[in-house]
């Protein structure tokens, strides 16, 4: 490899990138655009528009009414007549949950008798329906237990202990903020589309714009030419990460827990196998618009099966396994890792090893596919 | 090693599927010599030139440029020759200068040497006020000098030079062929492809390439004393169009046309020059003078193309 000739595909690389103002300001500004845009993508089902039917409200009614909303998951919007309004709410989805409370609920409560609540869920969506069952079961056995309590003080009587307790905690994200966990996913689906994008072009467009073949015909290798096109995008890439990295931290208050210098580190060993892959297919494709159609190959599976927004384990095994070829299935992995749990490359050396080593055989392949001559 | 040709080609061969776009032509190039590929378009001149950079594989045949392989050794080749394509093959949204700093570079000239190359072609091409223009803007003439720049910075042995005087100004296109020969007589084989028949006397051999065949080829003079069977009569008249007309289905002319102020005739047979005058003055068409002369490289190339059609 000469020094010189790999100097001379950077150069001028930065010269034509510094001069294509549009694809600088894209490169700069969808990032954060899309960021900020799936940063709000949440897997928490909060405020759920809720409609009650409570025909003779009492203090006891209100009381369950309010436990409901205090949960956060239920936000009661409408007050139904009759059970055929309430019907209506559910059946036009305005209402998402509807509660029916029965005539006699106070007074049962009251005597000290048990009494029926009925909480219907629009099950569509049958992710978020589950959890607005449990939440509501959850609710109906603490109120049981709040009622047994104050009946059994009213007598004089201590509650008996609980014969199973289970204090559950939540680690690394206390608060269970949803942000948390969706931003450095997206940070890395983020990183994932540029590197692909910016390397879409690299060789395909030196066929388009007819200087594949006075380029050929020079000493230049492979090699140099590969590496001195990547060489300023990577340099472009990591100006991205920061940008990135700065919004999550001013807009959603998202900050790296573990090292940033390790972030960025372990980061080049994502470019090295997500710049080969996109420079791969920019070598086998004939025109920029068949590059742009295979990359799809690459973004539909990084965002379905890498674990950026439905956890890998739940896959079916086979497509458990494809995703091990997707650069994000580690990157997210690791950007989650550093970013959430603040671990270190004790943890994440698999990961990065996985990430070079698919480096090399993209790297590789796209080398080795790489002609020197027109066919 | 002495290697006594730049370039030989023997019975090399290139298809395209069922198309033979090269059919097996043989020919060699000493140092030093400028040699002309001539034909139409198609007619795989730019094919035989790629297969000789080293950058198409040749279908059959080989090829040894300063003695190295096509095939086997075309990095090396590479290193040693300068190509100008028949497309322009340069980055519109760089500069003038960039370009040819690009290519100083992916020849591995070391930076000093880089920087007086492209300084020196800049003058010597008269670049110099473009330097800082992108090429983008750059008008087609000016354009093809920096391709001839791109690939001289390296100063190579061998220069393979596919049009590269199209949409050049026949001014310009003079200092173009000036240049070509002072690389020359510096011991560069040049190869350079044309379909304009006037250029075709600014080099010293000439290939006729006619559907992937050489068809002639020799000195430009040889070519124009044996190419044409048959005799070229040079008239002299007041009346050229009328005497055009006269002589049209006269069964001794095959060709006539104008070359200047004076009427050419083609003659199928040199025996028949005087009847066909006596014939000329007999129609009332002056003639003040005749004289036999060589046919023009444009009539031998028609005249093979006819004959190689009518054959076929």
């Amino acid at each position: 490899m000469s020094g010189r000739r790999l100097w001379g595909v950077v150069r001028k690389e930065v010269a034509q990138l510094r001069r294509d103002r549009r694809t600088l300001v894209t490169m700069l500004t969808l990032p954060v655009v899309q960021l900020v845009l799936y940063g709000y993508l949440t897997n928490e089902v909060l405020h759920q528009p809720t409609a009650v039917w409570d025909p003779v409200p009492s203090a006891e009614s209100r009381a369950l009414v309010a436990a409901l909303e205090n949960t956060r998951y239920f936000a009661v919007r409408y007050r139904a007549r009759n059970l055929q309004e309430l019907e209506r709410l559910l059946d036009s989805g305005r209402a998402r949950v509807g509660v029916v409370v029965p005539p006699d609920y106070g007074q049962r409560v009251r005597a000290g008798l048990p009494a029926t609540v009925l909480v219907v869920v629009d099950a569509s969506d049958a992710t978020s329906a589950r959890v607005l069952l449990q939440v509501a079961q959850g609710l109906g056995v603490r109120l049981s237990q709040d009622l047994q309590v104050r009946t059994l003080a009213r007598r004089g009587q201590r509650p008996p202990p609980q014969p199973v307790e289970v204090r559950a905690r939540a680690w690394y994200n206390p608060d269970l903020r949803s942000q948390v966990f969706i931003v450095p996913g997206v940070l890395g689906a983020v990183m994932q589309f540029v590197t692909t994008f910016l390397t879409l072009g690299t060789i395909v467009r030196e066929r388009e714009l007819g200087t594949f073949e006075q380029l050929v015909a020079t000493p230049l290798r492979p090699v140099e030419l590969m590496l001195g096109k990547l060489l300023p995008l990577v340099g472009l890439a990591y100006l991205n990460l920061t940008f990135i990295l700065l919004v999550a931290w001013v807009w959603f208050g998202v900050t790296v827990k573990g090292s940033p210098v390790l972030l960025y580190i372990l980061t080049f060993a994502f470019f090295f196998s997500s710049l080969g892959l996109g420079t791969l297919i920019s070598t086998v494709s004939r025109t920029f618009l068949q590059a742009a159609q295979l990359a799809q190959l690459i973004l539909l599976p990084s965002i379905l099966l890498s674990g950026f927004l439905f956890p890998r384990e739940s896959l079916p095994p086979f497509l458990q396994y494809v995703g091990l070829a997707i650069p994000l299935t580690y990157y997210v992995t690791v950007v989650r890792g550093i970013f959430i749990k603040g671990v270190g490359l004790e943890v994440l050396w698999p990961q990065v090893l996985a990430l070079l080593a698919l480096g090399i055989v993209v790297f590789g392949a796209a080398i080795v596919r790489f002609q020197k001559k027109l066919d | 090693m002495h290697v006594p040709f730049a370039v030989r080609a023997v019975e090399l061969t290139r298809r395209f599927g069922d198309v033979v776009a090269v059919d097996r032509v043989t020919f060699a190039i000493p140092r030093g010599e400028v040699w002309g590929v001539l034909g139409p378009n198609g007619a795989g001149k730019s094919t035989t030139v790629r297969m000789l950079c080293g950058i198409l594989d040749p279908t059959e045949g080989r090829a040894e440029v300063l003695g190295l392989d096509v095939r086997r050794d075309r990095e090396a080749i590479k290193q040693r020759i300068g190509y100008v394509s028949q497309r322009f093959g340069l980055w519109p949204d760089l500069t003038v200068r960039e370009n040819l700093e690009f290519y100083a570079r992916a020849y591995g000239l070391p930076g000093a040497e880089a920087r007086r190359q492209v300084e020196g072609w800049l003058g010597r091409s008269e670049l110099a006020e473009w330097a800082h223009q992108r090429v983008a803007a750059l008008p087609a003439g000016f354009r093809q000098w920096l391709a001839l720049g791109c690939a001289v910075l390296h100063r190579p042995a061998v220069l393979f030079l596919d049009e590269p005087t199209a949409g050049v100004d026949p001014l310009s296109r003079r200092r173009f062929w000036e240049l070509i020969h002072h690389f020359a007589k510096e011991g560069t084989a040049v190869l350079v492809t044309t379909h304009a028949m006037d250029e075709a006397a600014h080099c010293d051999r000439l290939a006729f390439l006619y559907g992937g065949r050489i068809v002639a080829q020799g000195k430009p003079e040889e070519i124009r004393r044996t190419g044409a069977d048959g005799a070229v009569l040079e008239i002299q008249t007041d009346r050229p169009a009328e005497a055009l007309r006269v002589v049209e289905g006269h069964p001794a002319v095959r060709d006539a046309g104008l070359h200047g102020a004076a009427v050419h005739l083609v003659l199928r047979d040199p025996e028949a020059a005087e009847s066909v005058v006596g014939f000329l003055r007999q129609q009332g068409i002056p003639v003040h003078s005749v004289a036999a002369v060589l046919p023009s490289l444009e009539d031998v190339f028609v005249h093979l193309v006819e004959a190689l059609e009518g054959g076929a």
